[in-house]
Formats: structure tokens, C-alpha cells, sequence
């Protein structure tokens, strides 16, 4: 039994060129094209022949980058837009989380809002009235409800949208990435929420960024690339291929950019805020490879990561110093060293070479990493500096949080009743 | 056709929605405000002192139907201008109403008409509150409250059905052509003297040009306002075929405008 039946769907978009947008009804009857100026200069296409189902119970999740469609589908099953082609079938009640609190107004009290608000997601008077307390109370606004919706903390704002869409009660439920602006607290009880409608055997289709919570929550998952279905099925093996190509598509990019400082004169180069020097020493090359010598960018904590660096001395020198660094997204930096600290006595170099670190184990958390790689003098004058130039991503299924994966082992004592993981 | 019979159907299942976001509309505006509901009275009776004293005072009517009488003018005066003020402001509101409320259209699955007839519908009720004030002053100024004051509603169910259909058709078309509200703002200072609020049709300049008689009975708004006055002022019965001729040009624009909307309907949730 289907829930939701995508169906060889296009959904295309006008776009309009920039002479519309300023185009004014005065020049369009003046020039008597009024009709033609409705008409869409270009075409965009947001769903290409997409085909998906979803069945009754399942919890079905959406990934893809920004772009991809996931928010035009949810729009189309949703019923808010229309497939250009193609069509969309669903059966029960849709309730869709796409904006919380859209369309409250803020003058009037949280309590008119929600019987607004309600209504507008489909309940009855009634049904409201009889839900009304429970609203209030998930969302926690016990003190504000009479109070007008445009003192509300954003927040608030958001608690008392979802409140009043995962009361609807409906047999589909859509939600498109409204968990991302939740506070700690809050975001815990809506997937508790969201957990109970599976219980329940609802259908749920879940647009979202967080891969994790799409693995642990999905039954199923789609993966949309450009509007088109990449790929279908089981949660884990979609968002590692989702993550494969992301880290594939990092690697041409970050390609692009290691040809980019070769075509560009050397005067703008200097301007680059990630690199800097004077390059009498130069690295030409940064390749990062596993322990097979093969070039990665996708690595699992156990890898070893082997960073090569082709270097070219332009002049010869005898005070230099081969340094790294790793940092993590928000700029950590989780590992750095260099050949001074390590008390590596530079004697000389020239013309061309090859500088090899080779880390055994990484030993990092999920998550992007940057990699700064550097040639300076002892005293730090800077030869060759890539700052955050080259980039990888840690991948496994390992859950653990922190800066590093120390490594460890668990042992209980044999009054404790707990049991290994599974496999 | 069909499709405008069943998109009405539907909009009859939204009947509480619309009911919800009229009584939204009219909480919402005062709210804040001190004198809250009562401005409802205030704007037209502070816009009829403002008349009364141009038109009554410096410059006096000539026409016996006033007695040359300054009040009685400003009741005259006040019978046009109310319904004109409803179709006027939801006229201008309703350029608005479809970005205002983007983010319902984008986010909340609902047909997008409910907002035109909200917006025309709170402005009625609008000119509701409008009218004990004349009904009171009628007897105050010597004139005598006629029967034919039953036969408003017929006079209001015109008016209803020609301000959604021209707030239909302006809605979706400020949505691709945004200076229409800039138009549209000097077009109904144009249209309010073309139509007989400030003076009426008996003026013996009217009378005696053809032409000014014609382009003035061509404008829907004279028959509608006309209505008003025969209701209130004169209290006798309205040129009942006049105004069922201006009931079907009303439906016809209702139609027009109607089919402009649902035509553009699906470009909304990109272009708001």
C-alpha cells in the first residue's frame, strides 16, 4: 500500500529574465505585449522524470545539496505546487512542517494563531479547542498565549509552529528541515514526537541536512542530484554513496582550485588569503593518499593518511622547516607538528623534492577537515604557506563525538547487564 | 466555466478559514491603537467633517436637493463616500494581499483567492460599522428613514461582487506587474470624481451635457453609489435596471477576473 506515489514527475520552473523583473504593466500595454510578457523567458528544470514511492508506515527521508529538489518535491506532495508533468498521488491527511509559524500574524495573540493556524492546516474549530492545551503545552508558552505573537522570542515562534503542525494529526507528514533552527532542547522532543508517529505507523518523508538523524530515523532513503533520482534504498549505504560524491566532487573542486594560482599572474596570487610566502621554496603539489598510496579525500578513522608535498627550492637554503596542521570545521586545530618541533636539523636544499608525512592511524571524528601545509624559516618567516587549502572528510559509521578518536576499549564488571554491539 | 464553479465550490469548504482571517484582519488593524474599534467610525466621520466643510461651507451647494443646507449635504456626501471608501481601500489592499501574505502561498496549501476575499470582505464589514452612523443622522437632519432601506443588501451584494472581481484580477496582476499599485493609486482619484459622491446626477451641468451624463453612467460605480443614495438619502427605489445591468457587468468582470487569477495562479509561489 502507497502512501505517496511520485510518478514520472517534471516539475519546471519559469524564470523570468532580468528585463522583466522590470518590466512595468505601462511599458507592457504601451508596447502591447502584455500577454508575451507573462510568458517565462527561460526554463528551469527543479524534478526531472522523478519516480519514487513511498509506502504506508515507512519513514522515507530526502537528501541531496542545496538545489537539488528535495524542497520542490516536498512542495509538490505537499500540494502547494503543481508537477508540470507527470503526477503525484497521496492518500490521507498531509500535514506539512515547510516553514513553522508561516503564516502567523504578528499582532494578534498566540491563542488566535493557533485556531488560525489550525484551520489553515485543515482542523476543525473543534478539534483545536480539544487539542489547545496540549499545543500550548509542548510548545511551552503556557505564559504567553495571550500575549501577541510579535513579542515572541524566534524560538517561541518555532516551538508554537511545530506544536500546531504535529497536532494535525495526519496520515503523511511532511517535514523539510525545519529541526535545524531548534534549540537543544526543543529538537530532542520533536524527533521524540516524530518517533511516536512511526510508532504509530505514519508515513513520514523527511528533507534533511543531517545525515545522521536521517540514517538513524529512515526506513528508506531517496538521494536527488540536480532533480533527478540519484539513487533509492537503505539509509546507510545512500548517504555514504551521497557522501562519496560530495567528497568526489570536493576533490575536482579543490583540483580546480591547485590550477587556478598556475594561470593567474603572480602579483594577484600574492592576494590569495590562503596562501602566502614569497615562494622561494615552493610546494607545486599536495597530494593526500591511504596506506595503499591511493589518493583519497574520503578516509575512515582507521586509514592512515599520507600527505605528499612536491617542493621546488628556486634558490638554494639551509633554514627551512616542513610543517602541517589539521583542523576541523570550526577551525580546531586537531593536529599540528612540523621538522623543528620534531627536531629535524635542516642542512639543505635545492631544485626539486618530495616531503612525505605519513600518520598511521587518524584517529579523527566524523566530520571535514582542512589540511595546512607550510615550508618557513626557523623563525617563522613564511617561504610557502597553504592556509585550509586541501580538505578531507572523515566518514564511518562510529557515532563518537570529540576532536580525536582516541582509541579504547569498554569492560564491565560482571555484575553489569549490558551487551555488546551487534556484528 | 466549469472550473470557476468547482475552484467557488471549494472556496465554500475554506468558509471558516476566510471567516478566521476576516476577524484576524479587523483585531489586527486597531490592535495597539487606543481608540481601537472605534475607528471604524472615526476615518469616516473625521473624512465627512473634512468634505462637509470644503464642499458645505466654502464652497455652498447650489442643488435644492441640499436646502442649502450644510449637514445635509455632508449626509449626501456621506452615503457615497462609505461604499466608496470599501471598494477603494480593498481595490488598493487587495495589489498588496498576495505578496503580503507570500509565505502563505509558498508554504501552506491553500487557494490563494481566500486572500482577495478576505481582503474585500473585512472592508465590508468595515463599511458595516460605517452605516449606523448614517442611519442615526438621517432622522437628526429632518429626512425620513423610508422602507426602501431594506433593499441595501441588494445594493451591497453588487458592490461585493464587483470589488472581488476587479480585487481578483488586480491581485494576480500586481504579482507580475508591481506599479499597478503606483497606477491604480491615481486612477481611484480619477474614478472617485467620476462617479457621483461629491455631487449628484441632478447637477443642472450634467443634466444639460450629453456626453458627461454618458461617460457617467458607463462607470459601474455611479449605480452602485447611486443605489446607496436612493436607499439613504432620497429614500425612494433605486433605477432598479440600471443597477441589474450593472450586476451583470459585475459577474461578467467577476468572470474575467476570476479566469485572469486562476490563469496566473500556478506562477504565484515563485513570483511573490
Amino acid at each position: 500500500m502507497h502512501a505517496i506515489e511520485v510518478d514520472h514527475v517534471f516539475r519546471i520552473y519559469q524564470k523570468y529574465s532580468a528585463r522583466h523583473r522590470f518590466q512595468t504593466f505601462k511599458s507592457a500595454l504601451v508596447k502591447g505585449d502584455l500577454f508575451r510578457a507573462l510568458r517565462p523567458d527561460e526554463l528551469v528544470t527543479a524534478l526531472d522524470d522523478v519516480t519514487l514511492s513511498v509506502e504506508k508506515g515507512q519513514t522515507f527521508g530526502v537528501i541531496g545539496e542545496n538545489g537539488s529538489g528535495k524542497s520542490t518535491l516536498l512542495k509538490l506532495i505537499a500540494g502547494i505546487a503543481k508537477p508540470t508533468k507527470g503526477e503525484v498521488r497521496t492518500q490521507g491527511k498531509i500535514s506539512a512542517l515547510i516553514e513553522l509559524g508561516a503564516g502567523f500574524h504578528p499582532e494578534i495573540t498566540g491563542r488566535e494563531n493557533i485556531f488560525i493556524n489550525g484551520i489553515m492546516l485543515g482542523l476543525t474549530k473543534k478539534e483545536i479547542s480539544a487539542k489547545f492545551d496540549d499545543i500550548v503545552a509542548f510548545a511551552e508558552l503556557e505564559e504567553f498565549i495571550d500575549a501577541p505573537v510579535k513579542t515572541y522570542s524566534s524560538g517561541m515562534y518555532m516551538r508554537l509552529g511545530f506544536a500546531i503542525a504535529i497536532n494535525v494529526n495526519p496520515e503523511i507528514l511532511l517535514i523539510d528541515e525545519v529541526l535545524a533552527v531548534g534549540d537543544a532542547a526543543f529538537v530532542p522532543r520533536c524527533l521524540d514526537r516524530i518517533d511516536d508517529f512511526r510508532r504509530r505507523k505514519k508515513t513520514i518523508l523527511f528533507v534533511s541536512h543531517d545525515l545522521t538523524t536521517v540514517k538513524k530515523i529512515c526506513d528508506r532513503v531517496a538521494w536527488l542530484k540536480s532533480g533527478r533520482v540519484q539513487m533509492i534504498g537503505e539509509p546507510k549505504r545512500i548517504v555514504d554513496a551521497y557522501l562519496q560524491d560530495v567528497a568526489e566532487r570536493q576533490e575536482r573542486s579543490f583540483e580546480r582550485r591547485q590550477q587556478e594560482p598556475a594561470a593567474a599572474p603572480d602579483g594577484q596570487e600574492e592576494r590569495r588569503e590562503n596562501r602566502w610566502g614569497k615562494r622561494e621554496i615552493e610546494i607545486t603539489r599536495v597530494s593526500l593518499k591511504n596506506a595503499r598510496g591511493q589518493e583519497r579525500r574520503v578516509f575512515t578513522p582507521e586509514d592512515s593518511l599520507v600527505v605528499e608535498m612536491d617542493v621546488v627550492a628556486h634558490t638554494p637554503a639551509d633554514d627551512f622547516v616542513f610543517g602541517i596542521g589539521l583542523f576541523n570545521s570550526q577551525g580546531i586545530c586537531c593536529y599540528g607538528t612540523n621538522t623543528q618541533l620534531e627536531d629535524y636539523e635542516a642542512v639543505s636544499i635545492q631544485g626539486e623534492g618530495k616531503v612525505v608525512c605519513r600518520i598511521e592511524t587518524l584517529s579523527l571524528v566524523n566530520g571535514t577537515y582542512y589540511l595546512d601545509v607550510a615550508i618557513h624559516k626557523r623563525d617563522g618567516y613564511p617561504y610557502d604557506y597553504h592556509r585550509n587549502l586541501y580538505s578531507l572528510l572523515v566518514s564511518s559509521t562510529h557515532k563518537d563525538v570529540g576532536i580525536g578518536r582516541l582509541a579504547h576499549g569498554w569492560s564491565f564488571s560482571p555484575g553489569i547487564g549490558i551487551k555488546p554491539p551487534q556484528g | 466555466m466549469a472550473r470557476i464553479f468547482r475552484n467557488l465550490r471549494e472556496l465554500y469548504r475554506y468558509r471558516v478559514l476566510i471567516q478566521n482571517l476576516v476577524a484576524r484582519e479587523l483585531k489586527a488593524r486597531y490592535r495597539g491603537s487606543v481608540l481601537g474599534f472605534l475607528w471604524s467610525f472615526f476615518n469616516p466621520l473625521l473624512l465627512m467633517i473634512v468634505y462637509t466643510a470644503v464642499f458645505g461651507l466654502i464652497i455652498t451647494p447650489r442643488d435644492p436637493d441640499f436646502e442649502s443646507k450644510p449637514l445635509v449635504y455632508a449626509l449626501y456626501l456621506f452615503c457615497g463616500i462609505l461604499p466608496w471608501h470599501w471598494f477603494a481601500s480593498s481595490t488598493l489592499e487587495s495589489a498588496n494581499v498576495l505578496m503580503i501574505n507570500g509565505n502563505l502561498i509558498k508554504k501552506i496549501l491553500f487557494p490563494a483567492e481566500v486572500l482577495a476575499v478576505v481582503t474585500v470582505t473585512s472592508n465590508m464589514i468595515h463599511f458595516f460599522f460605517g452605516l449606523p452612523i448614517v442611519l442615526i443622522f438621517i432622522p437628526i437632519l429632518g429626512k425620513t428613514l423610508t422602507p426602501y432601506v431594506l433593499l441595501l443588501p441588494v445594493v451591497v451584494f453588487v458592490q461585493y461582487i464587483f470589488s472581488l472581481g476587479f480585487s481578483l484580477m488586480i491581485s494576480s496582476l500586481t504579482v507580475h506587474f508591481r506599479d499597478i499599485k503606483d497606477i491604480l493609486a491615481n486612477w481611484l482619484t480619477f474614478w472617485f470624481f467620476a462617479t457621483p459622491i461629491v455631487y449628484p446626477m441632478t447637477f443642472s451641468s450634467i443634466q444639460k451635457s450629453a456626453a458627461l451624463r454618458t461617460i457617467l453612467n458607463l462607470n459601474p460605480m455611479t449605480h452602485i453609489v447611486q443605489g446607496y443614495q436612493y436607499c439613504l438619502f432620497y429614500g425612494s427605489l433605486f433605477h432598479w435596471k440600471r443597477l441589474g445591468i450593472t450586476l451583470l457587468a459585475s459577474l461578467a468582470l467577476f468572470i474575467v477576473g476570476y479566469l485572469i487569477f486562476d490563469r496566473l495562479r500556478d506562477s504565484f509561489p515563485e513570483e511573490v
